[in-house]
């Protein structure tokens, strides 16, 4: 019989650091490690060497001072006595603006688009080509200096619309006036206004929440809420009896009838722009530098939007709208249950970076002016107070935290549409 | 069988296809007129087609190529007869004609333009056996890896001897690695050789560069960076960008697949970091930043800190391109290339990444695109690329409002280098195809 005998006690040498693969891994962390270290270290103490040396250490008190320009675009209250924090504020809601309206925008005309360019109509299908190719090929800040001066050279100057002979006219029954210092849109105004909530007195961060528009929202959330339930209640009816109750004139009804209903006694109504002088005045002033980035950002972005969408699409295979067919489905129902939920998963993840990168070149706004956070606090606010270290890398910070969101509900989203494999 | 009344003996003609369906009617049919909303869009888009031309042509055939300044052009439209209803209706093409090489050269002299363009032409040439591999004899890559020396030095000028000084720093590192990998280790001799080429280029290099330039004064006459600009700007910076953010890139994206944990985090960081950010505060710490950083007294070139940046830029969403290829690759090509007991570099370079690269060529190469269109964003810090000496022209009074000939000139220039690159991109994909299907 023999006996296994224990292998020989290795003894520790310097060198199995590095040539054992049970240190190596170790090793290199730790040398990394140091290194990432060392870096940080050096680029810290030259800045902190640099900045003692410019006499301007780190300090985030020009927040407090006013910040004494103007900015025209803008959600909330400002005016130039405001602090440069209040002047960040109105910065960060106009890029939240200009990237929502632009997300929403380029998800359409990318939608439409995508499916064009699929279509057996050759004509169609060569002219979505076109505008993809055109689009996607030239950057995007020469779009948006293009379509800014396509608004200020084009456009009729608020003196053509005065006088009996008028060369321009506003469109959409004299409500809407596209000139070329923006466009004037109507506002909504409520008659017997239920008032403001003032937030936060008279701090930087101050703002109003109108009590008019939130009951407007809450009624309609209501009416959506009991529409739901119709309709599960009448999937619960078609289950156990096969029939279905017909439900729509309810469920337009509960949704319609309270909100308007509110909106008559709130006093709805639309204040039109009006020529005065050499100006219009009344309704809701988008200027042409919003107008400008917002088509451009839109045009662009639809053009990688109708590529992805036409991927997406395409990444189906026939096999599926067959089988789909097989079981009897209709062709809505094909789209709706068959075709759009496995697209979607394809589409999704870059669909939501290219609304990443959207909000990323919202910050090209300083080329057309548009006060957006990268134009107030990265722009004005640091050539005043001359603190580059701070606005920078709050500006980068802010950007972080916008991009870091988006990127956490598409991996929120990603997780719960993945395919359940084994 | 007598209930069989009629039996063919004889094959009857094969008649013609109905005329709706072949030719050019039946093309139509099919593709322009197969239903009514088809139709509708057909005539929709004729219409459209019409529309834009109509409004296109005239103004992009007007004769003005010898206008002289803006005025000139509008003179020469009136006694041509195309007068619209805001004045004139007509490109003033003068403009391109005068300025079309101060839109690709920026203020670099104009008797050094020959550098430019024989480095140019030298990229090309070095880069035709990477870019077309099959069709170039593979001793010229020789040419492409003294390229990267040879390009600054005709772009900036002076001495021939720092180029040639940063160049034997990689071959004195070589030589030690290979003398000291013989007869030590292979580890000890990167480390060496590494160590050898630092000390060669921080400490040793000037004196070597200054001594042999009073001996022996070769060079040509150095331009400053702030002549450089037009496209010759754009293609700089992306051309450097691209070379340089491709390695890197490889190395981040190996790193955040990294089972090393530290190293894994230290790249995860810096790539998210750099994607959550927009380049243009990328380039406002590169004009305003960046020097507080470095050592106090460093003050080095603008173009050399966009530099920087917009290779960190595209180096981290180059990364994410690679790792996209990493992740698509089977499970099994990793433990393929264990079992053959190939090492981790090893596998990588003969496994691992001819696999992932070519799976994610569509990405690298639409991320090329992206960082050279976004080299326009220099004009924003104040670099003269071809956005930033558009506006440099129209400060100029003859030229004093004219928008739309420099957009559509710049345009057309961006779209033609950015279309190509992006056919190129088909092409080697349809010869790097060697699946199946």
């Amino acid at each position: 019989m023999t006996t296994l005998t224990d292998p020989p006690k290795e003894q520790f040498r310097l060198s199995m650091l590095l040539y054992d693969t049970r240190y190596r891994s170790a090793t290199i962390q730790v040398i990394a490690m140091i290194g990432f270290m060392l870096l940080a270290a050096w680029l810290i103490s030259n800045t902190a060497q640099n900045l003692a040396a410019l006499g301007k250490p780190i300090d985030f008190g020009f927040f407090s001072e006013p910040a004494s320009y103007d900015i025209n675009q803008r959600l909330l209250d400002y005016s130039s006595r405001d602090t440069h924090l209040r002047a960040a504020l109105i910065g960060l809601l106009n890029t939240l603006v200009v990237a929502v309206l632009g997300c929403i925008t380029a998800t359409v005309l990318g939608v439409i688009i995508g499916v064009l360019r699929l279509s057996n109509n050759w004509i169609v299908a060569r002219l979505m080509t076109i505008y993809v190719e055109g689009f996607r090929n030239v950057p995007v800040l020469l779009w948006i200096v293009f379509i800014m001066a396509i608004l200020i050279e084009t456009l009729p100057a608020p003196s053509a619309f005065r006088g009996d002979n008028a060369t321009a006219s506003m469109v959409l029954g004299d409500s809407v006036a596209v000139t070329n210092r923006g466009v004037y849109v109507p506002e909504p105004l409520f008659s017997n206004s239920l008032g403001n909530i003032h937030l936060f007195g008279e701090s930087s961060l101050r703002f109003d929440i109108s009590l008019d528009l939130m009951a407007v929202l809450v009624v309609l959330g209501a009416g959506i809420w009991v529409s739901n339930f119709i309709r599960k209640r009448a999937d619960r009816i078609q289950e156990q009896t096969g029939d279905r109750p017909v439900t729509w004139w309810q469920r337009v009804a509960v949704i319609v009838l309270p909100t308007g209903l509110l909106l008559v006694l709130l006093g709805f109504h639309l204040g039109y722009p009006e020529l005065k002088g050499f100006n219009f005045s009344g309704g809701t002033h988008l200027r042409n530098s919003l107008i400008a980035l917002w088509l451009a950002l839109s045009l662009y972005t639809a053009a990688f939007i109708a590529e992805i969408v036409r991927a997406g699409i395409m990444a189906i295979s026939k096999g599926q709208t067959e089988a789909a067919s097989a079981l009897g489905l209709r062709s809505n129902k094909i789209m709706s249950l068959v075709i759009l939920p496995q697209a979607l998963r394809v589409i999704i993840p870059p669909l939501i970076s290219n609304y990443l990168n959207l909000t990323k070149n919202s910050s090209l706004a300083i080329a057309v002016g548009y006060m957006d956070i990268t134009g107030t606090l990265g722009g004005i606010t640091m050539n005043q107070t001359g603190r580059e270290l701070e606005t920078i890398l709050l500006l980068m910070l802010v950007y972080l935290t916008i991009s870091l969101s988006i990127s956490a509900v598409m991996n929120w989203y990603n997780e719960s549409v993945k395919l359940k494999e084994r | 069988m007598s209930d069989i009344g009629f039996v063919r003996t004889e094959m009857l003609p094969e008649r013609e296809p109905p005329a709706s369906t072949v030719g050019a009617l039946g093309w139509a049919r099919a593709n322009l007129f197969s239903n009514w909303f088809n139709s509708i869009l057909t005539l929709a888009s004729l219409y459209a087609i019409y529309a834009i031309l109509a409004a296109i042509l005239p103004w992009v055939f007007s004769p003005t190529w010898n206008g002289a300044s803006l005025n000139n052009c509008r003179e020469i439209l009136t006694a041509a007869g195309s007068v619209g209803d805001h004045g004139t209706s007509g490109a003033c093409w003068g403009v391109i004609r005068e300025r079309w090489i101060q839109l690709l050269f920026g203020f670099y002299p104009s008797e050094l333009y020959w550098r430019p363009v024989l480095a140019f032409i030298l990229l090309g040439v070095a880069l035709a056996p990477v870019l077309f591999s099959d069709n170039v004899p593979s001793k010229m890559l020789i040419f492409s890896a003294l390229y990267p020396f040879i390009f600054p030095w005709l772009l900036w000028g002076g001495t021939i001897w720092g180029p040639i000084a940063a160049l034997a720093g990689f071959v004195l590192g070589w030589v030690v690695y290979s003398a000291v990998s013989k007869t030590m280790s292979s580890l000890m001799g990167i480390v060496l050789g590494a160590v050898a080429a630092l000390v060669w280029w921080l400490l040793l290099s000037s004196y070597f560069t200054g001594a042999l330039n009073s001996i022996l004064p070769i060079g040509i006459e150095v331009v400053e960076s702030r002549k450089f600009g037009g496209f010759m700007l754009s293609i700089t910076i992306g051309v450097v960008a691209i070379a340089c953010s491709l390695p890197l890139g490889i190395v981040l994206a190996l790193g955040r697949q990294s089972d090393l944990m530290i190293v894994k985090y230290i790249c995860v960081g810096f790539i998210e970091f750099i994607r959550g950010v927009p380049l243009i505060t990328l380039l406002f710490v590169a004009s305003t930043l960046l020097n507080i950083f470095m050592p106090p007294g460093t003050n080095f070139d603008i173009i050399l800190r966009v530099l920087i940046m917009v290779t960190l830029f595209a180096a981290a969403y180059m990364a994410e391109v690679i790792r996209g290829g990493l992740a698509a690759l089977p499970r099994g090509q990793y433990e393929g290339a264990d079992s053959l007991g190939l090492n981790y570099w090893q596998a990588q370079r003969l496994v691992i990444m001819p696999q992932a690269l070519k799976i994610s060529i569509p990405g690298i190469v639409s991320t090329f695109i992206g960082v050279f269109k976004d080299t326009t964003l220099v004009s924003i810090i104040g670099l003269l690329d071809p956005l930033g000496l558009s506006n440099a022209i129209r400060a100029d009074a003859n030229w004093n409002g004219v928008v739309w000939e420099l957009y559509g000139f710049i345009a057309l220039l961006f779209f033609i280098f950015c279309f190509g690159m992006s056919r190129y991109s088909m092409y080697l994909e349809r010869k790097l195809h060697t699946g199946h299907r």
